[in-house]
């Protein structure tokens, strides 16, 4: 058995124009967090795709991350608009999953460094006490539901 | 122009802060508003760009400025507060050997000019310098030293000159040998200075320094006697310096002096300290009054003498000797006897018997600057002494060496040399210190040691002696200020021993300062000088970025045109009494409430009050501090902002606070007239905000607490008192004393309220031709209109000079980059320390190890700082030589470097997109310092994540397309003709299309302008103007028909009436203006009598009768604005009223004129129309919406009834004129807004692409908007929008092709399954449906490269360049491998 205690694996999309400087400025205040997340830059947090996050759960992560700009602040005009409603809509299907609650957006201007650090530490708690995403697990058994899942979970194009 | 030095490279600053971390001095942080601080090494702030550090430094600090030595006192005052004496130490020996010494006998002339004694004492510098030298081990000293050189240099004198010229020669790395005629080295040091004040055991400790640096003594050599200077240049010494210094008595010049008992002082004290003296008789005389005089008798104290009596000829603040030296002396029972001089030594058989003195008084000062005694007749005093000390100063010994060495001497035998190089006459001998100065304070010889060896270090080198020596920089006295809430400490005093034990012995009578008092006083350091050039930035960057030597410098620039936009200064509340500023903490200001609410500020965003850091619940903001307000302040106009930032304070303090908070704020009319403030402000009220119409009587504190008692007449005229926790103070804007002075030097005309005076036709342009200006320096006023004038006043600024466009622009030539299509990836990656900001903590090598592993990955490197000139050559050598065609490099923010990064690999014949960077700076060392482990893992796995989208990259192109220079002006109104004159004027074509049958539009129908010049003059110029304009093609009565095309390319076919023309042009301004609203109230239309406004200028143009006859004229304003229909301000009535009641008033002097009111916005200097309207008598009344007046018409007047405020009643008037100020409405042009796919709001007002930043823009490329079509607006804001307008198309026209491509999204049509969910979300309309494909296609010279499209599609047909789904799968998987 392993007995290392678990470290969740959070995978953290970050909006360019916002989140991302606020993980930046975090740094240049030395402002510490947790090591659990992996930044991943985007332009936009509208294009984070379900695909994406799906993709992200099936490969092992524990939680997902998403930041974006304030309402009215979107670099696009109204990307973070469309980012709200496909959170929630995904939120619903993560529940259906039993992922519930590791998928995370929030609103941090490039100025919010601290609330970046206080938002990081929060959903790597959450995580931490949900424990380990189940999906994987699930896959590696022979009875898994998700035929035709390539070792590494994902299904082949069934165009 | 003089430009300030910034001490810091911004070049090869990366901004990684290693140098605030060891910068000593703490300074208030202005941009904080003063709440906090920050070190006099900073970046102004966080997110400041650039992002480099820069030193705050004024004038060189008093004390320093002060010292004969130089010796950086500031610095070593700052170090001592930290705890840092190493340094402290290192610092003083940059310019003085022996601080142990020197801070026992100086008389520290750096405390009399210390700025701290306006608050309590000076600070105790000496003290505090003594007790580096006690503390710090000697051996743990680190001085830099240059390399060992072979020549030798002879030092004549082993005293402080002496001494501190041979410590500077060893240090330029000089064989230094001292030649000493006594038995050891420290001339006046050890043999006059008793052990008392300096235990030689401090002077053996740093002279043996000297020798560990190699500095050879030979005592018991004397010159003349033992060595001559022609000898010793025959020995092969490259130089000498010769540092006598002036060991021989003044005799008395009595008679009687011979006599046996008679000593010189410097004698005397030799020989006790060589311990050849130790009894005298009980009663000794000393005369003089320097320190030598005080330490004989000091020293006979300590030998047994009972009744030592010092004999001074002036008034004791005269004496030379140093307070202290005066003082110990008293205590241990010397007696001082002033105005009184020796006459005779009395003696018998030879053997002195006492002194015959007298009396003297002070008469006019002599050449010394002194008092000059004189004796007064018949005032003979005996005094016994069979012991008589003389010290009335001493002199150098020089009979021999002018001779003897050819060294000629001056005035008191002093040797003659260059004041600055300290030459002699002889070349290559070289003279300081008291020899040539004559009896001086220690610290003076050092200095001139310092300086001679300088001097010889340059003349053994061959170099010029005087360069850069004699510039010092004049005394300024540019400091900090002293904060005015600083609180007077006491001085720290060292422990002294007790007088009686003192005069038994010859131990050290001052014992130190203990650490905890050296620290706390050294806290007290006013930082005058900000920086304390410590230089411990320079140690600490790695980057070499700093640069203390860096002058101001005057810049000269040959230019066509100047831009003025020093901004404004925020009111200094503290003239007030009434608002208590000054004197308590929790009144504070809106810039300061601005910085708490800030998350960057200093609290991180926290709402707390200064006090004591409670959450407030109670915060009152009082409107009109500095503002509409002559009595304190002189400044009469509105400051224009202030109700806005008041109103949003409020609302984000309420989103903040995590309770309910009250808010509150105190006015007299509420100014919300911008674009949606209205809105705004009743949607405030709606959550909760109070609004009070008040007059603020005063804020005083609540005992017992640190809250606020306001006390304020409230809109009916009673006094009410209210407590809250905060008190936000809305200060107004001004000009700064040093915005005025520069308006002076250009001769650039203020208007009253000293703002920069323009016109309402030229609102961007000085009194001075050429002299432009925007933002606040015309006038207060917001961000959006700020911004407006910014590009206002470029287009204004380039139109003389736009022939000159791209004459001096160069651009940079690139190589064609490789084509990499079909190639292996061959990933080079390189692995940045940043100095020791990401080594410190990531261990880089074995990151670097990892990485060559990976796939795809072919080299892989450490760099000290990737961004460094020579690295990022080094790089682009190793991706030619390596042949890489992907490139990973981890350091710091791609935010920030990718710009910089793409130009290496450009300049390698890279494609710039080829590139991807790991951010393991601030997403990882920055942020896990303490885990050096989990900062590697993590970097690793950032380098692994980077390298598994460089696999994928692909070069991305960028194609050019043409632009169509010429530009569509829909609109022929002002707004829409200044717009087309400013274009054409700029050399561009200009199609303006007017759908009425006349150009000018609403302004045909305006009578004056607010500064009272008729409209119709100006306006027939413009018209004038614009038709006259070659370049200029007027359309009337023509409307858009169709539009087709993007930015840089449209494609619109005009109609009038059958007629087309098609036009193709680059860019479109919409300025299709507004109208007024034609009331369905008050009577309109049922009276002759009621009137619009511009009805009414319509009668005042034609000077008809309908003014001049009437009896009573009122004014009824807000009518159709600022209800529930149009639920906004139209910002031009208050003032248009002003004008037109004004004009009433002239014409007809004898009116009774009414203007009934719901709030008075004339913002800005548009104010004093106000204040002059109710000057002129003129009547305001205030309505409320909620009971508005009633117009009832009769048969010849109509009546105006409304209800009185204060009375509480109805009143009623015949009135002949009633005067609506009606709303100004949209033309709600949907059908234009569509064919240019631009946005309106509610209102109908055309929505820019962002209210502050993009005022002028629409999302859409290419098309602009300005003057009423954007909202309602006076002639010289439409006039500046409209400049505006037309300089963001210049934008577009100047450029000499379209960038498309790169980051942006495509379609791969055989996936598309012509959804159109992408058409959709596009906020660019960038994507279009090509019918014959049935697929989305995406116009790449629209597209913005967000994204969204790529997110929508459901068969993954769209690709975002650069961000596709292969590449993130890529990343997501390997950040979880």
């Amino acid at each position: 058995m392993d007995t290392k205690p678990f470290e969740p694996k959070i995978v953290a999309f970050m909006c360019n124009w916002c989140t991302y400087g606020a993980a930046d400025l975090a740094g240049v205040s030395r402002l510490p967090y947790p090591q659990n997340i992996r930044p991943i830059r985007v332009m936009c947090s509208a294009t984070i795709s379900p695909h994406h996050i799906l993709r992200a759960f099936q490969s092992g992560a524990d939680g997902v991350f998403i930041g974006g700009c304030h309402i009215g602040d979107c670099h696009y005009i109204k990307g973070n608009y469309m980012t709200i409603k496909r959170v929630a809509f995904m939120e619903d299907l993560l529940n259906w999953f039993g992922l519930e609650g590791r998928l995370h957006l929030e609103w941090i201007s490039s100025a919010e460094a601290q609330k970046f650090v206080d938002v990081i530490r929060r959903f790597t708690e959450k995580i931490r006490a949900l424990g380990p995403n189940p999906i994987p697990a699930l896959l590696k058994t022979p009875k898994a539901i998700w035929n035709g899942a390539d070792d590494e979970g994902h299904c082949a194009n069934v165009a | 122009m003089r430009t300030q030095p910034r001490y810091v490279d911004v070049e090869r600053c990366t901004g990684c802060g290693d140098c605030a971390q060891v910068c000593p001095v703490s300074l208030p942080d202005r941009f904080e508003q003063g709440l906090g601080t920050h070190k006099a090494i900073h970046k102004h702030y966080a997110q400041a760009i650039p992002g480099a550090y820069a030193i705050e430094k004024l004038d060189r600090s008093p004390c320093t400025s002060a010292c004969p030595g130089m010796v950086n006192a500031h610095a070593y005052v700052a170090l001592t507060a930290i705890g840092r004496y190493k340094e402290a130490l290192e610092v003083i020996y940059r310019t003085l050997p022996f601080p142990g010494v020197i801070s026992r006998i100086c008389p520290h002339p750096c405390e009399s000019a210390c700025r701290r004694k306006d608050v309590d004492e000076p600070i105790a510098i000496c003290d505090l310098k003594r007790f580096i030298a006690d503390t710090v081990d000697l051996s743990d000293l680190h001085v830099t030293t240059g390399p060992k050189r072979n020549q030798k240099v002879a030092v004549v004198g082993g005293g402080p000159a002496g001494l501190s010229a041979a410590y500077f020669l060893a240090r330029h790395g000089f064989s230094v040998t001292i030649f000493e005629a006594e038995e050891e080295v420290g001339g006046m040091l050890r043999y006059v200075i008793p052990d008392y004040v300096l235990p030689k055991d401090v002077l053996d400790r740093e002279v043996g320094f000297l020798k560990r640096l190699g500095v050879e003594m030979r005592c018991r050599t004397a010159l003349g006697r033992d060595v001559t200077i022609d000898g010793l240049l025959a020995q092969g010494y490259a130089a000498v310096f010769v540092a006598t210094g002036a060991p021989k008595g003044i005799p008395l010049q009595i008679p009687g002096e011979d006599a046996n008992g008679v000593m010189q002082g410097v004698d005397f004290l030799r020989r006790v300290q060589q311990g050849t003296l130790d009894e005298v008789p009980t009663k000794v005389a000393v005369v003089g009054g320097d320190d030598t005089a005080f330490y004989a008798a000091r020293s006979a104290r300590r030998l047994g003498a009972e009744e030592v009596i010092v004999i001074y000829s002036r008034d004791l603040d005269q004496l030379p000797a140093r307070p202290e030296n005066y003082r110990e002396a008293v205590e241990e029972g010397v007696r001082v006897l002033t105005r009184v001089s020796p006459v005779e030594v009395v003696e018998e058989s030879g053997q002195a018997r006492g002194l015959r003195c007298v009396r003297t008084t002070l008469k006019e000062a002599d050449t010394s600057g002194r008092r000059r005694p004189v004796p007064e007749a018949g005032s003979d005093i005996f005094i016994e002494a069979p012991l008589i000390i003389a010290a009335l100063g001493r002199t150098p010994d020089t009979a021999g060496l002018s001779e003897a060495e050819s060294l000629p001497t001056e005035r008191f035998a002093t040797l003659q040399v260059d004041p600055v190089t300290f030459e002699t006459p002889r070349p290559g001998v070289f003279a300081g210190g008291e020899v040539c100065s004559g009896p001086w304070v220690a610290i003076g010889a050092v200095a001139a040691g310092r300086e001679a060896a300088e001097s010889i270090r340059r003349y053994v080198d061959g170099e010029d002696l005087r360069a850069d020596r004699e510039s010092l920089e004049p005394l300024r006295r540019h400091f900090m200020p002293i904060p005015e809430n600083e609180t007077p400490r006491p001085r720290a005093t060292m422990p002294r021993r007790d007088p009686s034990e003192r005069i038994t012995n010859f131990r050290e009578v001052n014992l130190g300062l203990s650490e905890m008092q050296a620290r706390s006083e050294a806290k007290k350091c006013l930082n005058c000088m900000g920086c304390c050039e410590c230089l411990a930035c320079v140690e600490a960057c790695r980057a070499e970025a700093v640069r203390h030597d860096e002058r101001p410098q005057e810049v000269r620039l040959e230019v066509g045109s100047v831009i003025l936009a020093p901004g404004f200064r925020s009111v200094d509340p503290s003239r007030y009494d009434t608002y208590a500023y000054a004197d308590h903490p929790n009144v504070i200001t809106a810039l300061e409430f601005e910085r708490i609410l800030s998350a960057t500020g200093p609290f991180q965003g926290h709402l707390v009050r200064p006090s004591d850091h409670k959450e407030p619940r109670r915060i009152a903001w009082l409107q009109c501090v500095g503002s509409r307000d002559m009595h304190h302040c002189d400044n009469g106009y509105c400051s224009a902002v202030c109700c806005m930032y008041a109103v949003k304070e409020a609302v984000i303090a309420r989103e903040h606070s995590p309770y309910p908070l009250e808010t509150t704020i105190f006015f007299m009319d509420m100014r919300t007239y911008g674009k949606d403030f209205e809105r705004y402000y009743e949607k405030a009220k709606a959550s909760g905000v109070r609004f009070v119409r008040s007059r603020i009587h005063s804020v005083e504190p609540v005992a017992g607490s640190d809250d606020l008692r306001l006390r304020y007449v409230d809109g009916d005229g009673r006094m009410r008192e209210e407590d809250y926790d905060l008190v936000v103070l809305s200060t107004g804007l001004e000009s700064s004393e040093e915005t005025v002075r520069l308006a002076e030097r250009l001769g650039i005309s203020l208007s009253p309220g000293r703002f920069a005076q323009t016109r309402i036709f030229a609102p961007v342009s000085t009194s001075r031709p050429g002299v432009y200006v925007c933002g606040a320096l015309s006038g207060p006023k917001d961000i959006p209109q700020s911004v407006m004038e910014a590009s206002a006043a470029a287009c204004a600024a380039t139109e003389a000079l736009c022939d000159a466009r791209y004459s001096r622009t160069r651009t940079v030539e690139l190589p064609a980059p490789r084509d990499v299509t079909g190639e292996k990836p061959r990933i080079g990656v390189f692995i940045c320390n940043c100095g020791i900001n990401i080594g410190g903590v990531v261990r880089v090598p074995e990151v670097v190890a990892y990485a060559k592993e990976l796939p795809g990955v072919v080299y892989a490197q450490e760099n000290l700082f990737s961004c460094s000139q020579d690295t990022q050559e080094k790089m682009a050598e190793i991706i030619g030589r390596e042949k890489l065609n992907r490139v990973v490099i981890a350091a710091c923010s791609p935010r920030t470097h990718e710009p910089l990064f793409q130009e290496t690999l450009s300049a390698a014949g890279l494609n710039p997109y080829l590139l991807e960077m790991a951010n393991i700076r601030n997403l990882d060392a920055w942020v896990h310092g303490d885990d050096p482990d989990g900062a590697t893992r993590k970097a690793k796995d950032m380098v692994r994540m980077a390298v598994a989208k460089a696999l994928l990259l692909e070069p991305l192109e960028q194609t050019s397309l043409p632009v169509s220079k010429k530009a569509l002006v829909v609109g022929g109104g002002v707004a829409g003709m200044t717009a087309a004159l400013s274009l054409a004027r700029h050399g561009y074509p200009v199609v303006l299309v007017e759908k009425s049958k006349q150009l000018g539009g609403q302004a045909n129908r305006l009578h004056k302008t607010a500064a009272g010049d008729d409209v119709a003059d100006a306006l027939n110029e413009l018209v004038g103007q614009v038709t006259n304009h070659p370049l200029v093609t007027v359309h009337l009565e023509t409307e858009i028909q169709s539009v087709e095309g993007f930015v840089g390319n449209f494609h619109t076919c005009l109609a009038c009436g059958e007629t087309r023309h098609e036009v193709d042009h680059g860019v479109t301004i919409i300025a299709t203006g507004a109208k007024e609203w034609k009331p369905d109230i008050y009577g309109y239309g049922a009276h002759r009598a009621v009137m619009t406004h511009l009805e009414l200028d319509e009668h005042l143009k034609s000077n008809d009768q309908v003014v001049a006859t009437a009896r009573t004229i009122v004014f009824i304003q807000c009518v159709g604005s600022r209800d529930s229909t149009r639920a906004y301000c139209s910002k031009v009535c208050c003032t248009h009223t002003m004008v037109s009641a004004l004009e009433c008033r002239k014409r007809n002097p004898d009116a009774d004129i009414y203007v009934l009111y719901r709030d008075i916005r004339t913002y800005g200097e548009r104010e004093a129309l106000y204040r002059e309207a109710r000057a002129q008598g003129i009547v305001f009344i205030r309505y409320s919406p909620g009971s508005p007046p009633r117009v009832t018409p009769g048969p010849e007047r109509v009546a105006v009834t409304f209800r009185e405020p204060i009375l509480e009643r109805d009143l009623a008037l015949e009135a002949d004129v009633v005067c609506l100020a009606s709303a100004i409405v949209s033309h709600h042009n949907n059908a234009l807004a569509q064919l240019f796919k631009v946005p309106m709001d509610s209102d109908g007002w055309f929505l820019e692409a962002h209210q502050k930043l993009r005022p002028v823009d629409f999302a859409t490329e290419g098309v602009f908007v300005c003057g009423l079509a954007h909202y309602p607006k006076p002639l010289e804001e439409s006039i500046a929008q409209a400049k505006a307008a037309a300089s963001r198309a210049m934008t577009v026209l100047a450029s000499r092709a379209i960038r498309v491509g790169g980051v942006v999204s495509v379609v791969d049509a055989s996936r598309c399954s012509g959804c159109m969910g992408c058409v959709n979300v596009c906020p660019f309309g960038a994507i279009g449906f090509d019918e014959e494909m049935r697929a989305a296609r995406i116009n790449p010279a629209l597209c913005k490269g967000c994204g969204a499209c790529a997110a929508v599609c459901p068969s993954e047909a769209i690709a975002l360049k650069g961000f596709t789904n292969q590449q993130l799968y890529a990343v997501i998987k390997t950040a979880l491998a």
